[in-house]
C-alpha cells in the first residue's frame, strides 16, 4: 500500500476584517485553511491574534496573582490600557463592566468619554465590550460608538435582542462589530442573517460565547470547530466570518485558577491554546504570564 | 471508513441459503458484519484465507492497544472520528510521569508517590495520570534493571519503557513483562534485531520514525510478522510539526482508510519544551490533537490538575450532556435550619451551583432535580423542569425531613414556575425566587441564611 500524504484544499475563505485605522489597525482572519494546518493547501494572512482585557473599574474579585502585573495602574482604566502594551498585544479590550445594572449602573456618557479617552491613548485597536445587559448595553454601546466617530473599534457584543440597535450606531459611526449569541451554531447564523440585512459582513466578528477549562470549555470548542469548519469546508457565507474568543473573564471566575498562580496561568492558557485550536482568531486574555506563555507554546523547540 | 455490506458479501459464499449464520441470506449476514452486529466465524464455510482477509476489512480503522495489567490496563486506539463535534473521542490518552534512571533516589521515590497519590475528585468522577514511563539513558544498564525492578515491585501502573539500547530495552521488558509494557522505541535501524526478541515476550511495541511516511514500512514489516499491538512516533521535532504528523496520520487512518497508519500515537512533550508551564500546554495541545500517551517530564497538583480536566473536556461524549444524580446533596455540613435551593442535575450546571455556594461558605443543601441533563433554562423549555415535576421530586427527596423551614430556592431565571411548583408543594412551602445566575449566590445566600437562622 502506497503512502500518500492526505493534504486537503478547501473552498471557502473566512472575511479578512480589519479593526481599528492607519498605524493602529488590524487584520484578523482571510484564511482558507483550518487551525495551523500550514500544511494543507492554503494559507493563513493573519496569524491568531491576542488581546489583553482591562475593566472600567477596580476589579471586585480578582486574585492577587491575577492583579500583580498591573499593582499601580489597576485603579486607572487609562494607564491599566496602556501598560498592557508592555506585554506585546495586538489590542487592549475594555470590559465596561461598572455601566452593568447589577453593578454600578454606571451612566453611558460616561462609559464613552472613558472609551474614547483609552482608545486614544494607546497605539493598538481597542476592543469595547458592554455589560451584556441587553437594554443597558442599547443605551450605552450606541453612545460609545457615536463618542469615538470613525475609530474602528470592535463593538460587542451585538445581541439578537439588541443588534437593531447597537448594529446600526456600530456601522454609522465606522467601527466593526461582535455579533455574540450562546453556544448554538443555528442561534448564530440566524443572528448573522438578521444583522447582515443592514449591516456589511466584512464587518462581523462571531462571539460563540467561550466557557472555560472544566467548566463547559468542550462546549466552545467544538463549536468554534463547527463554525470554522462549516465556513472553510461548506462555504456557509454567515460562518465565514472571523471568530473571537473573550475567554480571560470565564477562566478566572474558576476556583482553581483563583487558588493559585501556577495552576490560573495554565487555566487561562489551555482554554486560549484549545479555543485556538478549534478556530479563534482574536483571543482576549486577562493575564499577561498566561498570553505570553500561549503565544510561545506555538513556538516550542 | 467503514466497509460496504455490498462488498463483504463479494467474499461470502452466497450459492446456498444455508442459513447456518443465522441470517436468512448471505447479504443479510455482510451486512451484519459491516455493522458491527455479527462475526466472521458463524460462517463455516469460509476458507482461512478468505477469513483473514474479512477480519482485517472487518477491524477497526485505528486498533485498540493495551498497555498495562488488571485494573490498571489503560486501552488506546480504536477512535472513530477526526473531530469530536462528528461523534465523539473515545479512548483518553494515557497522562504519563518520566523517570530517568540518571534521578537520585529521591527523585525516583518522589515521581512513584506522585503516580500513587495524585487524583482530583472533579463532578462525579475521580481523576488521576496513568502509566510511569521510565528511561535508559545513564549508560549503566544495571541501574536501569535497578529502577525497572524497584517501579514494577512499589507500583501497579502500566509502564512505558525508552531505551535506545535494545539489550537494556528487551531485558527491562522481561522483568515487567507481566504488566504489558509498551517498549519504545523500534526504528529502521533495529527493527530486524528486534522482531524475534518482540516475539519470545510480545508486548506493545513503539515505533519511532523520521516522519509519517518513514513509519508505513515499519508498521507494514512487523503485521507481516504478526505484531499489531503497535503504537506511532513520527518523530517531530517541533510543535507545529507535531500537529500535522498527527493530522495526516489520524487522517490517513479514518479518511484514506489506510491501514498501516492505524495504530494511536505516543507523544514526548518532555522532549520538545524545556519549562514545565510550556511542557504541560504543550501536552494540551497533544489532547487536542489525538495522541493516546503523552509523556511528562514531571509535573504537581497544580500543574497536573488542567491537563486532567482538559483530557476529561475533550473526551466527553458530546452527544450526552454530563449528568449527576437526582438527589439533595449537602455543602459544608447544614442543619435544620440551612437554606435549600434546588436545580437541575447537568454537570457544569450543579457544579456551578455547589461550587458558588461553597465559596459563601454557608452550609447549604442543594435539590438536584433529574432534567436528563439539560440546564435551567432549556430544562423548563424542554418540560423537563415544570413546576409540578419539581414538586414531586423536592416531596419525595427527604428533603423535608432535614429542615424545619420551608422555604426553597429556585433559579431566577425560571421565576414563572412559583406558583405551579408552591401550588404541586401543597402550599406549605414558600418559593424564593434567586438569582439569576450563579454569580450571584455570593450575595444572596448569606444574607438568607441569616434570616432563616434569626426565624429558627
Amino acid at each position: 500500500m502506497e503512502y500518500k500524504a492526505p493534504v486537503e484544499a478547501y473552498a471557502g475563505v473566512v472575511r479578512e476584517v480589519t479593526i481599528g485605522t492607519g498605524r493602529k489597525s488590524l487584520k484578523i482572519g482571510g484564511e482558507n485553511i483550518l487551525p495551523l494546518h500550514f500544511f494543507d493547501e492554503g494559507s493563513n494572512p493573519n496569524p491568531a491574534r491576542f488581546a489583553l482585557e482591562i475593566i472600567d473599574m477596580q476589579p471586585p474579585d480578582w486574585p492577587k496573582h491575577a492583579v500583580e502585573p498591573f499593582q499601580d495602574v489597576i485603579s486607572d482604566p487609562v494607564k491599566w490600557a496602556r501598560r498592557c502594551q508592555d506585554f506585546t498585544v495586538d489590542a487592549v479590550s475594555i470590559y465596561l463592566m461598572s455601566t452593568d445594572p447589577a453593578v454600578k449602573d454606571a451612566p453611558a456618557d460616561k462609559a464613552a468619554a472613558l472609551t474614547r479617552e483609552i482608545a486614544e491613548g494607546i497605539d493598538v485597536p481597542l476592543i469595547v465590550y458592554g455589560s451584556g445587559d441587553e437594554v443597558k448595553d442599547a443605551e450605552v454601546l450606541p453612545r460609545v460608538a457615536e463618542v469615538c466617530e470613525g475609530m474602528n473599534l470592535l463593538i460587542g457584543p451585538v445581541l439578537k435582542e439588541n443588534y437593531e440597535a447597537v448594529g446600526k450606531a456600530i456601522m454609522d459611526h465606522g467601527h466593526t462589530a461582535i455579533a455574540q449569541s450562546p453556544l448554538d451554531i443555528n442561534l448564530l447564523k440566524e443572528l448573522n442573517v438578521k444583522l447582515g440585512k443592514f449591516f456589511p459582513p466584512e464587518r462581523i466578528v462571531i462571539d460563540p460565547l467561550s466557557s472555560a477549562l472544566g467548566y463547559g470549555m468542550e462546549y466552545s470548542f467544538s463549536l468554534i470547530e463547527r463554525v470554522k469548519q462549516i465556513g472553510i469546508i461548506t462555504k456557509d457565507s454567515m460562518t465565514m466570518m472571523p471568530i473571537i474568543a473573550n475567554l480571560g473573564g470565564e477562566c478566572w471566575k474558576a476556583k482553581q485558577a483563583k487558588e493559585n498562580k501556577e495552576q490560573g496561568l495554565l487555566w487561562e492558557g489551555m482554554t486560549a491554546l484549545s479555543l485556538l485550536l478549534a478556530g479563534a482568531n482574536l483571543l482576549v486574555l486577562r493575564h499577561p504570564e498566561s498570553l505570553s506563555l500561549t503565544k510561545e507554546t506555538l513556538e516550542v523547540k | 471508513m467503514p466497509v460496504a455490506g455490498s462488498e463483504i458479501v463479494k467474499m461470502l459464499p452466497g450459492k446456498k441459503p444455508c442459513k447456518d449464520c443465522g441470517y436468512p441470506t448471505c447479504f443479510a449476514f455482510a451486512m451484519k458484519l459491516a455493522s458491527g452486529g455479527a462475526t466472521v466465524d458463524k460462517c463455516p464455510y469460509l476458507s482461512d484465507e478468505v477469513k483473514a482477509k474479512l477480519l482485517d476489512l472487518l477491524a477497526p480503522p485505528i486498533r485498540l492497544v493495551t498497555i498495562g495489567s488488571g485494573d490498571n490496563a489503560v486501552k488506546i486506539g480504536n477512535e472513530e472520528v477526526i473531530y469530536r463535534h462528528e461523534k465523539t473521542f473515545v479512548h483518553s490518552p494515557a497522562i504519563t510521569l518520566l523517570i530517568s534512571d540518571k534521578e537520585d533516589d529521591a527523585g525516583v521515590e518522589g515521581k512513584i508517590q506522585k503516580i500513587k497519590e495524585l487524583e482530583f475528585p472533579w463532578v462525579g468522577v475521580n481523576l488521576k495520570p496513568d502509566l510511569l514511563a521510565l528511561h535508559f539513558e545513564s549508560g549503566d544498564k544495571d541501574r536501569f534493571m535497578a529502577l525497572v525492578k524497584k517501579v514494577h515491585e512499589a507500583t501497579d501502573v502500566g509502564l512505558v519503557l525508552i531505551s535506545e539500547d535494545m539489550d537494556a530495552l528487551f531485558a527491562a521488558r522481561d522483568i515487567c513483562a507481566d504488566r504489558q509494557p509498551l517498549v519504545y522505541p523500534i526504528t529502521k535501524e533495529s527493527i530486524e534485531a528486534a522482531i524475534p526478541r518482540i516475539k519470545a515476550n510480545p508486548t506493545p511495541v513503539g515505533l519511532r520514525a523520521e516522519g509519517v511516511d518513514a513509519l508505513v514500512p515499519l508498521t507494514t514489516r512487523l503485521k507481516d510478522e504478526g505484531i499489531e499491538d503497535l503504537v506511532l512516533d513520527p518523530g517531530s521535532k517541533h510543535l507545529l510539526d507535531a500537529i500535522r504528523d498527527q493530522t495526516f496520520i489520524r487522517r490517513a487512518a479514518l479518511k484514506q482508510g489506510f491501514r498501516p497508519l492505524g495504530y494511536p500515537t505516543i507523544a514526548f512533550p518532555c522532549f520538545l519544551a524545556k519549562d514545565s508551564l510550556k511542557e504541560m500546554m504543550a501536552g494540551s495541545v497533544f489532547i487536542n490533537k489525538w495522541a493516546s500517551v503523552i509523556v511528562f517530564s514531571d509535573f504537581d497538583g497544580h500543574s497536573l490538575l488542567p491537563i486532567l480536566v482538559q483530557r476529561l473536556n475533550i473526551y466527553t461524549d458530546p452527544r450526552f450532556p454530563m449528568a449527576v444524580e437526582e438527589k439533595y446533596y449537602e455543602v459544608g455540613a447544614p442543619d435544620e435550619s440551612s437554606p435549600v435551593l434546588v436545580t437541575t442535575n447537568w454537570a457544569l450546571t450543579y457544579f456551578l451551583v455547589s461550587s458558588a455556594v461553597e465559596a459563601t461558605k454557608v452550609p447549604a443543601y442543594i435539590c438536584v432535580k433529574d432534567a436528563e441533563g439539560l440546564g435551567v433554562l432549556t430544562a423548563w423549555a424542554a418540560g423537563k423542569f415544570s413546576g409540578d415535576m419539581v414538586g414531586t421530586f423536592v416531596k419525595k427527596s427527604g428533603i423535608e425531613d432535614r429542615v424545619k423551614h420551608r422555604k426553597i430556592i429556585i433559579p431566577g431565571k425560571v421565576a414563572r414556575i412559583k406558583g405551579e411548583l408552591e401550588d404541586a408543594l401543597n402550599l406549605e412551602w414558600e418559593v424564593i425566587i434567586g438569582p439569576r445566575e450563579t454569580t450571584g449566590i455570593a450575595a444572596f445566600l448569606p444574607a438568607h441564611a441569616k434570616e432563616l437562622k434569626g426565624k429558627s
